[in-house]
Formats: C-alpha cells, sequence, structure tokens
C-alpha cells in the first residue's frame, strides 16, 4: 500500500465517534438493529457448543450401550436449527451494516463535494490539494470500509468474550481458568511482538516515500536525464533505494505475520492445554467428555476475542481519526450567502472601488484604501512587475476573498450584497490560470453552457486562432484532452480565451491571457478580445504594456500598493513609476 | 506471466517454503490424530501419563507447526522482496529506455503508480498467494486423505457440503470480481473530479459551474457506492454461510455417528467409532476452511493479476529508439543536417513537420522563429532523437544520427528544454549534471554565465539545497539553472528552447550577452518566440505549420518574409508607439 503518513490515532476517540453517530442519524434505527441483531448472532454461536456438549455426552453414553437416539435427534435438531438462525441473523447484520457504512461513505463524499463549494477560495489557495484529496479519498474509504467492521467485530467480539466466559464458568470453573490464563499470556505476547515491529513500518513507509520521490523526479525530468545522459546516476541512486526498500519490506512483511502465526499457536495451544487438562480431569471423573468437547471450541472463541477485540479498537482508532479529519473539512468556516437584489443581465457596469483596505494574512494589509470609479464601458488596464498584487483586485472584485473594509460597487450595489454566483455570471473571465478539464475539447470549450453547437464553436475558435490545430486532431472537437503536455500553454491560453469568449457577459477580466502566445497570434486573439470588450467595462492585466495603451484608466501596481492612476499619456507625463517601467520594456529591446 | 522474472534461486526457495507449508499442514493435521488417541486412552482407561504423553506430543506438533509457518512466511516474504526489486530495478531501467514518446503513451502519472504501487501490490500478492497456493491443495489432499478412512456416509455428507461451499463461492466471484474492477475504475473517476475541482477552482467559481462539476462527481459518487454495495451484501451472505456449513457439518457426522455406534458390534469398536468421529469433524472444518482460503486468493488475485499486466505491459514495450551500431563523425562543415525531414506525432492525422531541408554550419548560430504551435520545438527534439523522423533524414557531422550510439550522439549536444527540469540534490549537482567531473570553479563560471551568481552568494553557493522540481526556485531562476548546465557541458552543439521567457528583460540581455561570449565558435540553436532573442544569429529559420517558410538574417527576412516582418512590426510596436 502507498499508506500516507498519516496519524491513526485520533485526538479524540469518543467525541469523533459521537460525531459519526450523529451525522448518520438518519440510519440511526438501522444501525441499532443491526448492533442488537450482531450480539443476538454471537450469543447463538455460543450457546451451540454447549449444546454439541450435551450431544457428545448422549453419544459417549451409547458407547456403553444405551444409546437414545431420541434425545440426541432432539439435540441435533436443535442445533440445526440454531446454526440456522444465528446464519440468517449474521446475514441480516451484516446486510445492514454494509447498507449504513456505503450509504454514509456515499453522504461523506456528496458533502464533502458539496463543501468544496461553499469554502472560501483562500482555503485551497493555503492547504496543499493532496491533503484535501486524502480526505475525500482515503479518509472517507477508511469509513466506509472499517466502520461496519470494527463496530460489527466490536459487538461481536464483547458478546462471545463476556458470553463464552459465561458458558464457561457455568460449565467448568477450572478450564475457564485455564482459558483465561492463556488468553491473557497470548494477548501479551501479541502486544510486545507489535510494540516492535511497530519501527519497522515506519521505515518501510519512509522508503516507500523515497523511492516514490526518486522515480517522480526521473520520470518528470526524462527528457533531460535521456539528453544528458543521466541514467547511470539516476540508476545509482535508485539502487540505493531499492535495496533499503526492499530489507524494509522484508522485514515488515515477515515481521507483520508474526502476530498472526501466534494467533495460531496460542489458540492451538489452548487448544492442547484444554484437551491435555480435560484428559486428566476426565480420568479423575471431574467432568464429562462433552465438556471437553465445548471446552475444544470455547478456548478458541475466548482467545480469539481477546485478539478480536484488540484489533477493532486499532480499526476504530483510525476510523475516529480518519473521521475527524473530515469533519474538521465539514466544519470549516463557510462564505455568507446573501439574497441577491440586482438582476445580472441588466448591469450597465458602473464599478466603484470606495476606500478599499485588504490583506491576505490579519495585519499584512496590501491594499492601503484605493478608490476609483469605472464608467460603463470603460476599458480599466492594471499593470506592474510581477508579484505586485494585480491578480489581488481581480480577487476582490469576482469575491473569491473579501474586502477588509470599504467597498466595492457595481452599479451602486455593495457586491458585499450580491449573491456570489450572480457576480460571476455578470462577468466574463479569462484567468492567468490555464486550467483544463480532463475531457474532451468540446467539454473544455462548451464547460457548463448549453446549447452550443458546433458552428458557434467554428467560429469562436477560428476567431482565437484555434481552427488549424483542431483540424489536426483526430477526433476534432471530441478528441480527449487527457494529456496534460501534448498542449502548449500557449495552446491551453487559446482554449482558455475561447471557453471564454461563448457567453454574453455585462463585464469582461483579461488577467495575462495572452502572456504565453507568440506576438502575432496574439494579434489574432486580441482582435477576438477587442471585439468581446466592445461597449463592456473590462479590467485587463497585462505585461505587454502595447495592449493597453488605449485603456480609459491604468492602475500601476508595486509591491502591493497602486502607486499611479491615470491614463496612457497623463502617466507618461507624470513621468514615474509607469514611464520607467514602459521605457525598461523600450530599452532592453531596443539594445538587441 | 511476469513469474517469468523470479530467477532460479528464487524457485529454489520456493520450493523451501513448499516444503515448509506442507510440513506445517502435515504437523496440524497430526493434532487431530493425538486427539483421537486421548479420546481412546480416555475410553479404555489409559494412565496420566499416557496421556500426558500423546499431550506433549500435541504441543510439540502445534509449536512445530508455528515454527514452520513462521519460516514458511520469512521464505516467502524474502522470495517476494527480492522479486520486488528485481521487477521494481527492470521496469525503472526499462522506462529510462523509453523515448518521449512512450512516455506519453503512458503518462507520467501512470508510469509513477506503476513503478510503485503495482509492485508493492505483486510483492503481496507474491508474499501471501504463494503460501496458499501450496497450502490449499495440500491441506485438501491431506485433509481428504484422512476422511477417506472414514465412513462412506460421513465422506458423501463432507462432500456434498463442500459442494455447496464451491457453489457459493464461485457464485460469488463470479460477481464480486467485476463489481470490484468497477469500484475501482469509480474510485479513479471520483479522484479525477475532485482533484480537477481544486486545481480549478476559480475558473470553476467564474463561470459558476459548481453544480457542473458536482453532477460529474455525483455521478462517480453513485456508482461506486453502487458497485460497492452490490458486492458488500454479496458478502455479507457468504460468510455466515460458510460458518453455517461448517456448523452444521459438524452435527451431521456426530448424529451419523451415533447411529453407527448404535449398529456397532462390540463396545471396542463403538468407541473406535467415537474416537473417529471427534477426528473426523476436525478434519472437515479443515478440509471447508481450505476452500475458503481458495476463495480468498481468488479474491486478491484479481487486483495483482491487473498490477502484473500493467507492469509487464511496461516490461515488454520496446523502446522506439535505440542505439546505432557507432557511426564514426568526420568533422565536416556541415555541421547538422536535415534532408526532406516529416514528422507526425503518434495517433496524429496532420503532420506537426513537413519536408524539412536545413544544411546548420559549424559554427554558426542559428535562430527558429515561428508562432505557438508552428513545429519548433519538435524540431530541435529530433536532433538528440528523442524522436526519430518519420520520413527523410538528418545528419550529424556528417554521419546519420541514426547511426550513432545515443551515448555518443547527447553528449555532442547540450540542451535546455522549453521547461526546466530541476533535480532535488545540491545546486552543483544541477548545473554539473551530465558533467559530473567539471570542478567546482568551472561550475561556479558557469553560474555566473547564467547570472546565477548573486543568486549563489545570498545561499550556501554550489552547496545550497535545491528541493524536488525546484520548489524552492522561481521560473527564472530554474531557467537559469538549466542554462548554467548546458555551458558546464560544454558541448559541438547547443540547443536552447525558449529557455530566456521567464527572465526579466534585463537578466535577458545579460544572459545572452555573456552566453554569446561563451558559445563563440560552438553552433548554436536557438529557437524563440521573441524577434529580440534571435535577430542577431547568423541566419534565422521562420517556421509556420510546419514548414520553413524562409531563412536568411534579419535584415534579409525583413524584406523577403512578410510573415517575419509582421512579427517584427507587431514586437517593436510595443515600443514604437511609445
Amino acid at each position: 500500500m502507498m499508506g500516507s503518513s498519516k496519524k491513526s490515532k485520533p485526538e479524540n476517540m469518543g467525541e469523533a465517534w459521537m460525531n459519526i453517530l450523529r451525522y448518520i442519524k438518519r440510519y440511526r434505527y438501522v444501525f441499532v438493529i443491526a448492533v442488537i441483531l450482531s450480539a443476538i448472532g454471537s450469543m447463538l454461536s455460543l450457546v451451540g457448543p454447549y449444546y454439541l456438549s450435551d450431544m457428545t455426552d448422549a453419544i459417549e453414553d451409547g458407547i456403553h450401550g444405551n444409546m437414545d437416539l431420541d434425545l440426541i435427534w432432539g439435540l441435533a435438531v436443535t442445533l440445526l436449527t440454531i446454526y440456522a438462525f444465528s446464519g440468517i441473523i449474521q446475514f441480516v447484520d451484516n446486510y445492514l451494516m454494509a447498507t449504513v457504512s456505503q450509504r454514509s461513505a456515499q453522504m461523506f463524499r456528496r458533502d464533502v463535494s458539496r463543501k468544496m463549494d461553499r469554502i472560501p477560495v483562500s482555503y485551497f489557495d493555503r492547504s496543499s490539494k493532496g491533503d484535501v484529496m486524502s480526505r475525500v479519498t482515503n479518509d472517507i474509504d477508511t469509513l466506509g470500509t472499517s466502520m461496519n467492521q470494527c463496530i460489527g467485530s466490536i459487538v461481536t467480539a464483547l458478546t462471545t468474550l463476556f458470553g463464552s466466559f459465561i458458558m464457561m464458568t457455568f460449565m467448568n470453573i477450572h478450564l475457564t481458568l485455564l482459558c483465561i490464563c492463556i488468553a491473557i499470556v497470548g494477548f501479551v505476547v501479541i502486544k510486545v511482538v507489535a510494540k516492535h515491529t511497530q519501527r519497522y513500518f515506519r521505515s518501510q513507509q519512509k522508503n516507500l516515500g523515497a523511492m516514490n520521490g526518486l522515480v517522480e523526479e526521473q520520470y518528470s525530468g526524462h527528457m533531460i536525464v535521456s539528453s544528458f545522459g543521466g541514467q547511470e546516476d539516476a540508476l545509482k541512486r535508485f539502487e540505493t533505494i531499492n535495496d533499503e526498500l526492499s530489507v524494509t519490506s522484508f522485514r515488515s512483511q515477515f515481521l507483520g505475520s508474526i502476530s498472526t502465526h501466534l494467533n495460531g499457536l496460542i489458540s492451538n495451544v489452548g487448544y492442547v492445554l484444554v484437551c491435555v487438562t480435560g484428559a486428566m480431569m476426565y480420568i479423575r471423573g471431574d467432568i464429562s467428555f462433552g465438556i471437553i468437547v465445548a471446552f475444544m471450541i470455547y478456548v478458541k472463541l475466548f482467545t480469539g476475542s481477546f485478539t478480536q477485540i484488540s484489533s477493532a479498537v486499532v480499526s476504530m482508532q483510525s476510523v475516529a481519526a480518519a473521521a475527524e479529519r473530515v469533519f474538521v473539512f465539514l466544519d470549516y468556516d463557510e462564505m455568507s450567502v446573501r439574497e441577491s437584489t440586482v438582476e445580472p443581465a441588466t448591469v450597465t457596469g458602473r464599478v466603484e472601488f470606495k476606500d478599499v483596505r485588504f490583506g491576505y494574512d490579519e495585519g499584512k494589509e496590501i491594499i492601503h484604501g484605493f478608490s476609483a470609479v469605472v464608467e460603463p464601458g470603460q476599458k480599466v488596464a492594471i499593470v506592474g512587475p510581477t508579484g505586485a498584487g494585480k491578480t489581488t483586485m481581480m480577487n476582490l472584485l469576482m469575491r473569491f476573498y473579501d474586502v477588509d473594509s470599504g467597498d466595492i460597487t457595481i452599479d451602486g450595489i455593495s457586491i458585499n450584497d450580491i449573491d456570489r454566483s450572480d457576480i460571476r455570471s455578470m462577468f466574463g473571465m479569462v484567468l492567468q490560470d490555464t486550467w483544463m478539464l480532463e475531457g474532451t475539447l468540446r467539454e473544455n470549450l462548451v464547460f457548463n453552457r448549453e446549447g452550443i453547437t458546433d458552428d458557434d464553436l467554428d467560429k469562436v475558435c477560428y476567431e482565437v486562432g484555434l481552427h488549424h490545430y483542431i483540424t489536426s486532431l483526430p477526433d476534432g472537437y471530441d478528441t480527449m484532452m487527457d494529456d496534460e503536455d501534448s498542449l502548449s500553454v500557449g495552446q491551453k491560453q487559446q482554449i482558455t480565451i475561447a471557453r471564454a469568449r461563448i457567453g454574453k457577459p455585462s463585464m469582461i477580466i483579461l488577467d495575462e491571457a495572452t502572456s504565453s502566445v507568440d506576438t502575432l497570434t496574439e494579434m489574432e486573439v486580441q482582435k477576438a478580445m477587442d471585439r468581446m470588450m466592445e461597449g463592456r467595462t473590462s479590467f485587463v492585466i497585462a505585461h505587454r504594456l502595447s495592449t493597453i495603451l488605449d485603456a480609459d484608466m491604468i492602475l500601476v501596481m508595486d509591491h502591493g500598493d497602486i502607486v499611479e492612476t491615470g491614463t496612457h499619456t497623463e502617466l507618461m507625463e507624470r513621468n514615474g513609476f509607469y514611464r520607467n517601467l514602459f521605457n525598461s520594456q523600450f530599452e532592453t529591446t531596443s539594445e538587441n | 506471466m511476469i513469474l517469468k522474472y523470479l530467477n532460479r534461486k528464487e524457485w529454489a526457495l520456493i520450493a523451501v517454503m513448499a516444503a515448509f507449508v506442507s510440513l506445517q499442514v502435515w504437523m496440524d493435521l497430526e493434532i487431530p490424530g493425538y486427539m483421537s488417541e486421548i479420546t481412546v486412552l480416555l475410553g479404555s482407561g489409559g494412565s496420566v501419563e499416557e496421556i500426558m504423553g500423546e499431550g506433549i506430543g500435541m504441543i510439540l506438533c502445534s509449536l512445530g507447526s508455528v515454527v514452520c509457518s513462521l519460516c514458511a512466511g520469512g521464505v516467502a516474504a524474502y522470495v517476494a522482496a527480492g522479486f520486488a526489486k528485481t521487477i521494481r530495478r527492470k521496469q525503472f531501467q526499462q522506462v529510462q529506455s523509453f523515448s518521449p514518446g512512450e512516455m506519453g503513451r503512458f503518462n507520467t502519472y501512470s508510469l509513477i503508480t506503476r513503478s510503485t504501487n503495482d509492485i508493492t501490490q505483486v510483492q503481496m500478492a507474491v508474499a501471501r498467494t504463494s503460501q496458499l497456493v501450496v497450502k490449499v491443495p495440500v491441506m485438501t489432499y491431506i485433509a481428504l486423505d484422512k476422511i477417506a478412512a472414514g465412513s462412506w456416509e460421513w465422506t458423501s455428507v463432507t462432500a456434498i457440503g463442500i459442494l455447496a461451499i464451491i457453489i457459493v463461492q464461485s457464485f460469488m466471484l463470479f460477481y464480486v470480481i467485476p463489481r470490484y474492477r468497477k469500484v475501482q475504475k469509480f474510485t479513479d473517476s471520483m479522484n479525477r473530479v475532485v482533484r480537477e475541482s481544486m486545481a480549478g477552482v476559480r475558473v470553476i467559481r467564474a463561470f459558476n459551474a459548481e453544480s457542473y462539476q458536482n453532477r460529474k462527481a455525483d455521478v462517480a459518487n453513485d456508482e461506486l457506492t453502487e458497485n460497492n454495495l452490490f458486492a458488500s451484501r454479496l458478502l455479507a451472505f457468504t460468510r455466515p454461510f460458510n460458518g453455517v456449513v461448517q456448523n452444521m457439518l459438524t452435527v451431521i457426522i456426530y448424529w451419523l455417528g451415533a447411529t453407527m455406534i448404535m449398529a456397532a458390534a462390540s463396545p471396542e469398536e463403538s468407541l473406535h467409532t467415537f474416537s473417529n468421529m471427534v477426528v473426523f469433524s476436525s478434519y472437515v472444518l479443515y478440509v471447508v476452511s481450505a476452500f475458503i482460503l481458495l476463495a480468498h486468493i481468488a479474491m486478491g488475485l484479481p487486483r495483482a493479476i491487473v498490477s502484473a499486466h500493467r507492469i509487464e505491459e511496461i516490461l515488454e514495450t520496446e523502446p522506439s529508439i535505440v542505439d546505432g551500431a557507432g557511426a564514426e563523425a568526420e568533422y565536416t562543415d556541415v555541421h547538422i543536417s536535415f534532408r526532406g525531414v516529416s514528422f507526425a506525432y503518434e495517433g496524429n492525422n496532420a503532420n506537426t513537420l513537413s519536408d524539412i531541408d536545413l544544411d546548420i554550419m559549424r559554427g554558426e548560430t542559428v535562430g527558429i522563429i515561428g508562432q505557438t504551435g508552428s513545429g519548433k520545438t519538435t524540431l530541435v527534439n529530433l536532433i538528440p532523437r528523442l524522436f526519430d523522423a518519420t520520413s527523410g533524414n538528418i545528419t550529424v557531422n556528417g554521419a546519420d544520427i541514426r547511426g550513432y550510439r545515443l551515448v555518443d550522439l547527447r553528449s555532442r549536444l547540450g540542451y535546455a528544454t522549453q521547461k526546466p527540469v530541476i533535480f532535488s540534490g545540491t545546486l552543483r549537482y544541477n548545473i554539473t549534471y551530465g558533467s559530473e567531473d567539471r570542478s567546482d570553479e568551472e561550475a561556479f563560471r558557469a553560474a555566473e554565465i547564467a547570472k546565477l551568481d548573486k543568486y549563489l552568494e545570498e545561499n550556501d553557493g554550489l552547496d545550497t539545497v535545491i528541493q524536488q522540481k525546484g520548489a524552492n526556485l522561481s521560473g527564472g531562476q530554474k531557467q537559469r539553472i538549466s542554462i548554467a548546465r548546458v555551458v558546464c557541458r560544454k558541448p559541438e552543439v547547443y540547443i536552447f528552447d525558449d529557455t530566456f521567457s521567464a527572465l526579466d528583460f534585463r537578466t535577458d540581455v545579460e544572459v545572452r550577452k555573456a552566453l554569446r561570449r561563451e558559445t563563440t565558435g560552438s553552433t548554436t540553436i536557438i529557437v524563440s518566440q521573441r524577434i529580440g532573442t534571435i535577430m542577431d544569429a547568423d541566419r534565422i529559420v521562420v517556421l509556420s505549420e510546419g514548414r520553413i517558410i524562409d531563412t536568411g538574417t534579419h535584415d534579409e527576412l525583413l524584406s523577403s518574409c512578410a510573415m517575419y516582418r509582421e512579427m517584427y512590426e507587431s514586437q517593436m510596436s510595443e515600443v514604437t508607439s511609445a
């Protein structure tokens, strides 16, 4: 298994389980019934040996001449009934438990994916994707597969433990004590062994991680490795880890099997001890032969339930730990929801920034009181060096993040009073992020819109210069875009632009939309984008200043501050930061 | 089968393991025999000493059985670990010999899984299943042998019980295994949707496409749940069923025993039948559990078999690009030459490159320019034989590149790829990658040329630790390291594929100036979208839709090539309009 090095111990096992039970309250009754059934089922299987013992005694009496076939038949029928009945009960119990846990896992997965829509973008910016992934997949899988098993087995084990204890004391106290001793000794031995094998499992995890890292690095850097003849060096590194891994995987596998074998040994030793001691007691006339037969079964059940409880506790812990991680995610603070008061389609696009203050981290303000008015149809450009915080303004406008103080209004209405989905449907946007779906080209272009025909697609793809690429594809629009590497960044940007071009928004946001496209293609695409911006309020972030010379307002940002505002001509006249930025571009190109 | 990769020593060890397993089973099955003796002793009034004697024999057998099974387990784990090591190594070497074409066919993510998870699956299967594969037949054989000594009534009842279990188990396997395959499939698609939704959170929200993504997740989730439910509900039936059959068999054997004892002629015979009855019922439990174990193998194996197939798929893929016989290089004026070269990617209808004819002279600097998707990168990828041309031929130093041994060919080239590749380790390791014999002075000089000297000063110099994938570096730093690596290699031919794009304007110019001094006299190929980067090359090649539409110097192209002029104007307009 690739098992993560995640903690397997919960913070608070009781609370985690209470949360689980509260969560699955829809299945509360089914759950309780299942628990009761498994208690009954295991009690029935305990009664079995008792009747079997009677039956053996009756047969043994028969050896000495007075075989009571009617009594034996009666006992046999009772036993068969008991076994059949307990089989049915176990089946119903397993069936219910399987249903409850699979349905709960389904509910968990569903809620987690819904939850993802309601938590702020900042969560995803801050936490690692691998972490969220493992909550959604591994942790929920653990819940789904282990929840029924561990509840079922803890109930069964406890019932068996107490039940067989009672049955045994009822039959013979000495043999019972013997069984208890065997079980305790066995339990202690297994615990001690398990403790010592723990570290080999940890080093196994570590080596697996190292192997994973090496393989990933070598495979993803394959081009360079083969061009630079790095294979031998890589093989040397690989061999070191492979040797280590081989040793630790042997150890952990072998030592892991010891405890299973010990279980068998303890149960066998118990069996033999019961036979021998029982035999001696039988000779002395203390017990009947049937009791030996019954104890032969009870000793197995009794020692078995001990180990079963300890392994059930371990899996209850891992279920609780998994549940804790899932609940932390499910309880994460959600974004506030507002009733909307605007109709997105009728927005004219007057945007006003009123003394906007914002910082990603508390106490580190990066927008210090920005104010500006954007009239409908104006083109606003945001420029500045990389990392100046240009994208922050877009994050605020789209309400990926909320302002700390001040306000942004659209047509005079505060964006805090507009539902997020309504704000977003006002904008058509092309993001720096050239994110692609794993699906066909068509799915990537059409995305969630409906009623888009091939003709619409042809038109848009022609505009953004994708038509040549599409004709080279084996299945046209239906070609799968699964291999990320087969597309250049420039082509991905073209697809992203085409995606935004389909649709009729009131305002436009372009965030470095053409940064990786060559200039000639950019000119082609620019026409499509100009058409898109016509008559619409638009916000453009660009590093090629030529594309924003005609902007109605240029916001110049540096180190998170808006340092200058104005049109191109105004800013050039001011002879400040913008002029410098503009000239640096001029300077360097002219040097060539 | 993947097992062909086991060597002779491992097969010998497997034989040893089989011996241990057989011994263990034999000892396990001796135990009821002792029990029978004890029963007889009890019935015939044997002494405590006699019973103790049998009891000690029983305990010894039981201990011996555990020792044997530990040994068997140890040997199996040892063989499995060694086997995993061997195939992991084979697979790694195989992947190393792949060309980017094969890498793309499998895709990197899947190759990583195959080298890690799949091997672990196979290893587990070898360690666990190999024991069961020996154990089950041995168990069945010995136990059946013992049972055959019993009466025909017992044997036929047992046969019916086993038959019932076989039927139910096969029925279950037949329905459950395909479900588990589906579970795996839908788990994958569930994970894919979640990963996708996280990576694209901004785009999804910007398009209000949350419910679109949720619908996809729900489909996977529901399918996953239904298949899981089906499988686990079936299993809910089989487990109690096996238990019931086992228990019922015991009762019926006892009942039959009672009637047989009734019919017995003498008390000795009755006693004998009685002890046989107790022993026989233990054997029956053994046989039945052997068949249940068989079902366990059948449940566990499919997953391992799928993994094994995935591994074999790699081991059996012939690398499309293999060593040549070892051509002799000459000192020719034409350094690299393309003759009628066309290229199409596997599965694509259209050629990415068509009819390329190009001679690159020794010591010449050639710029290659063209729009996104015009085939620039593909063209330079052909030189180190990352891909082989579909038709036409390419020569380096007068010899066809397919005639060289790959190492010989590639050691002549210094290729800086579009996406910089950074290895975890020190900066020294990254710069001297592929030229490990360089001194620290040489490495430092290479860093200086790539304008990394300041970065080196601010950090721990060449000993600066680089994280995996260069997580602690900016895009520009990564590109500069990949430039330094090429410089450090001092190759015959330098190839830079858009290696300056993440550098800011000023650094770009500085790096290129230093590079020009360094590479004087060497053949240099520079791929770029920026005219500025290639305008002072000796010759510029303009590519469009996979064809060379013109070649010449900057000034020649300005007058002869409309497309070049257009590109120039579009890029210079940023300046002139000021």
